[in-house]
């Protein structure tokens, strides 16, 4: 641990103001609460947000999961969970059941979560509004009086022009019936793992300065039409690794003739089912 | 027998290693001190004090060193460290009118009180590369020492009533916005401060287009002055002022024609910029965007991208741009996976539709 | 029977400049009321104004809602505003570019009005969605292309479509058929009235074409620098107008 720095870098006020923004997130789930951003020793985009909310809940009997894409070992994952040794000296593990932290970008575990763990996003667009409507004060406003028919313009668009809807990742939802927000860019294979869960999850946009939280066993609804109900990605294939028939698969060029590979992109998940075979 | 994409720590620890060794170039060479780049590379380490929303020299110089002169990368590096510095308090607004005066010049006025004064300027060099050792003569002394203060320009004209008047007591308290997010829409105060750390080139190009029509505005270099001025600050504790050092800075009020609107006269019309250090372009810019900002105040119509808060004010920090530009880089498998998917759906669902097409073709036929 | 709309005094100014002065008129429901007068004339600000897009200076605007009580339009928040405009009237811009959205298909532009309400059926969407279009004489066919493929007086059919799907009660039009070949004004005209007239609704429409105003409106007001100078039966106002302003309005228009 760098002595050169305060325990988890930021200062203890800047931590104060990020939690009392997050008690609000709490109490108005799914509502974007704008903060004051701070700048953080990585780049805005890589992840600004979600370090600031993982700095302002980490103590030092906490132990930290960070995923990138689902795995612990990607470049990106590996330089936040250095960060954070170096700035808190606390424990990191790859195994999901063992973390009270995991930061995550673009994946939810397949391990289910329980009450005592928190799940933090990295969130680049907090705005699901914003690709139709780029003006913040407008947005605002829609967000304030439930407005929401633009996002649906989106949605019927896309059944009209593709027979059904074309967006199979930050699949926008709504969250205890009220605000319409993003998950984050988590494929829509992971959005039913936003309801009721039982572990907190937080959502930071370090760029963007806002954040904003579904408490745990909010009821999360993606959005969709009657007679278009949301569905998820399957695959024809198993985890060529560890047979896993319902997991969210990368698929992997081996060669270049083509071959593929489809494999599990949660590391943990697929090392553990390959640790412990089916008895 | 497929080997996951593993060892992201030691790939990290070896590209450290690669970029140190890159940084320092041949170690032949001596290593450039913080000196060297404070003394000879002062516009540079002025910039980054003004993008990085840090007055300090050293630490400029220092993060230019470690950036091997990638500026939007220094300026990061002291962005990053300020954030970690504690907050003692505010200074007192400065006093640009109080600035001992280095350069100042008008180009309203052929003559104006005080004197036009060139200054350690480019303007009038002619760029023509000086090969030699760059000569380190003294500098001529002038007859007449500047005078400690200077009138500003832009008085002249308030005393005729022919320009907006800039009530100092009327301006809200400042929102800091290192602290606070900015919201839309953003006041003039806030605008500045967003302005001020934005980018040179950035804004420089804004500025240039509401010269080429892209916005009306009309303006001229009321005033552009460089100098040091104090800065002062008044601890709780102690309940009276103290002078705790002086900085130099470039400020630059622009003046615009206007011609009344939103109930307001016939009048000329400010903008405002004020960078740390020397930093003439930045100032000059700032000012013009400042003005064309000030659209819906005036009752002006908002047509051009240099008059729309939210696409300037959004994306003008190199920083936040910076970041999620290169963001792009991190791996996105997940989601490109998602879309890959998708994408095959959509061919075979075109393909299928251009075969029945196809089909039914020679029937439809006339 | 009760007034819809009732306008007591409205006036709007745009800092010193009068946008529109002391104007006064009740709409009854099932009613087209025209507004004419030349451009600058400020038919269009009072259109704006007891639309609620822009706030009244002085004077009021009351709507009468179907449960029978009455709202002050001045009393009325951001959030009451947009329920009314959304759900109850509809507002047809002069330029259809500026009323539609010009990024999604005809048919999602007729259908954005039904979601808004919560309408969550594709289905039934594209089915209104076509059978509107087949209403305003576009090719239910070309439900799926895009408004900027359309030529002007379809783009303006389409807006007309998107303004009516869900049946408002009051109508507000800003020179609907301004910028529009005569032919095909005439068939946009001719497509007004019938559904004006088949859906019972209440409209205001502004104009500078006195021959609009005989079309369409029972009643017409003359404006004139921002105060309304003449008001009364279109036939009359058209056939033995009383004020300076509107006898020449007519006589300029009769020797063109």
């Amino acid at each position: 641990m760098t002595s050169d720095y305060n325990f988890a870098f930021l200062d203890e006020n800047t931590k104060r103001m990020l939690r009392r923004a997050l008690l609000k997130a709490v109490a108005i789930p799914g509502y974007q609460v704008p903060f004051g951003s701070r700048e953080m020793p990585l780049p805005y985009g890589w992840g600004t947000g979600g370090i600031q909310l993982t700095a302002a809940l980490l103590g030092p009997d906490d132990v930290l999961k960070v995923i990138d894409q689902g795995a612990d070992d990607t470049t990106n994952a590996v330089n936040i969970r250095r960060f954070f040794a170096r700035v808190t000296g606390v424990a990191t593990t790859e195994r999901t059941s063992e973390a009270s932290v995991i930061q995550t970008r673009h994946r939810i575990p397949e391990t289910p979560l329980r009450e005592d763990q928190i799940l933090v996003f990295q969130v680049p667009e907090p705005e699901p509004l914003r690709t139709l409507e780029p003006r913040e004060a407008e947005t605002r406003t829609l967000h304030a009086l439930a407005d929401y028919g633009l996002m649906h313009v989106k949605l019927y668009e896309d059944i009209a022009q593709y027979g059904h809807i074309a967006t199979s990742y930050d699949y926008p939802v709504l969250v205890d019936g009220r605000f319409l927000t993003s998950p984050s860019p988590i494929p829509k294979f992971d959005n039913p793992k936003l309801d009721r869960s039982p572990a907190l999850m937080l959502f930071g946009a370090g760029r963007e300065k806002r954040l904003y939280a579904i408490p745990p066993y909010t009821h999360v609804e993606s959005l969709a039409f009657d007679d278009h109900p949301f569905e998820i990605q399957r695959w024809e294939q198993q985890c060529q690794l560890c047979g896993s028939g319902d997991s969210y698969l990368d698929e992997v060029v081996t060669d270049d003739r083509g071959s593929r590979l489809f494999v599990c992109s949660d590391t943990d998940y697929c090392g553990q089912r390959r640790a412990e075979p089916a008895a | 027998m497929y080997v996951a994409v593993k060892g992201g720590e030691q790939a990290i620890s070896r590209s450290l290693e690669l970029l140190a060794e890159a940084r320092r170039g041949d170690p032949s060479i001596p290593e450039l001190s913080l000196d060297q780049i404070r003394e000879q590379l002062r516009l540079g380490v002025a910039r980054v004090m003004q993008e990085g929303s840090l007055y300090d020299e050293e630490l400029a110089a220092l993060a230019m060193r470690q950036a091997a002169g990638d500026m939007l990368e220094a300026i990061f590096l002291l962005r990053a460290y300020r954030t970690t510095l504690p907050r003692f308090g505010y200074t007192r607004p400065l006093d640009t009118n109080a600035m001992r005066v280095r350069r100042r010049v008008s180009g309203t006025f052929k003559d104006i009180p005080g004197g036009q004064v060139l200054g350690p300027t480019y303007d009038y060099t002619q760029r023509l590369l000086e090969f030699g050792n760059v000569a380190s003569e003294p500098s001529t002394q002038s007859d007449a020492p500047l005078p400690d203060a200077m009138p500003r320009v832009l008085d002249l004209l308030d005393a005729e009533a022919l320009i907006e008047r800039a009530d100092a007591g009327s301006d809200p308290e400042p929102i800091d916005l290192t602290r606070d997010p900015m919201m839309f829409p953003a006041d003039r105060a806030t605008r500045l401060q967003n302005l001020a750390r934005g980018d040179e080139g950035f804004l420089l190009g804004m500025a240039y287009s509401t010269q080429r029509g892209y916005a009306e505005s009309h303006p001229f270099a009321g005033e552009i002055r460089m100098g040091e001025v104090d800065v002062v600050i008044c601890p709780e504790e102690l309940g009276f002022a103290i002078e705790i050092g002086s900085i130099t800075l470039t400020e630059c009020q622009m003046i615009n024609q206007f011609h009344g609107g939103n109930g307001l006269a016939p009048q000329f019309t400010r903008g405002y910029g004020l960078s740390m250090g020397e930093g003439e372009r930045k100032a000059m810019s700032m000012a013009l965007v400042d003005r064309t900002l000030r659209c819906d105040e005036l009752g002006e119509p908002s047509v051009a991208p240099a008059q729309n808060q939210e696409f300037v004010l959004s994306h003008s920090d190199s920083v936040e741009a910076s970041g999620f530009v290169q963001h792009l880089k991190l791996p996105h498998y997940v989601d490109f996976q998602a879309e890959l998917s998708l994408l095959r759906t959509l061919s075979k669902q075109h393909a299928r539709q251009h075969a029945a097409e196809d089909m039914r073709a020679p029937e439809t036929k006339p | 029977m009760s007034a819809l709309l009732q306008v007591r005094g409205l006036s709007h100014h745009y800092g010193q400049r009068v946008g529109c002065q002391d104007v006064s008129f009740d709409l009854h429901p099932g009613e087209l009321l025209c507004i004419v007068g030349e451009s600058g004339s400020g038919k269009s600000t009072l259109l704006k104004t007891v639309a609620a897009q822009l706030t009244a200076s002085s004077g009021s605007v009351r709507y009468h809602q179907r449960d029978d009580s009455w709202l002050d339009l001045n009393e009325l928040d951001e959030a009451g505003r947009r329920r009314l405009a959304r759900e109850e009237w509809g507002f047809v811009t002069q330029n259809p570019r500026d009323g539609l959205r010009l990024n999604v298909s005809a048919g999602a532009n007729v259908a954005e009005r039904l979601m808004a309400k919560g309408m969550r059926n594709y289905g039934q969407l594209r089915a209104i969605a076509k059978g509107w279009l087949e209403r305003v004489e576009i090719d239910p066919a070309r439900v799926d292309d895009a408004p900027t493929s359309f030529s002007g007086g379809m783009q303006q059919r389409l807006q007309i479509a998107r303004t009516l799907v869900t049946q408002p009660r009051l109508v507000f039009m800003d020179e609907p058929t301004a910028g529009l070949d005569v032919s095909v004004q005439a068939r946009i005209l001719d497509l007004l009235r019938r559904l004006v007239n088949e859906l019972g609704l209440a409209a205001v429409m502004v104009t500078h074409d006195l021959a609009v105003a005989r079309l369409l409106a029972a009643r017409t007001m003359v404006m004139q620098g921002g105060r309304v100078v003449e008001t009364g039966l279109t036939d009359q106002i058209l056939d033995d107008p009383q004020h300076p302003y509107t006898q020449l309005l007519v006589s300029s228009v009769l020797t063109t």
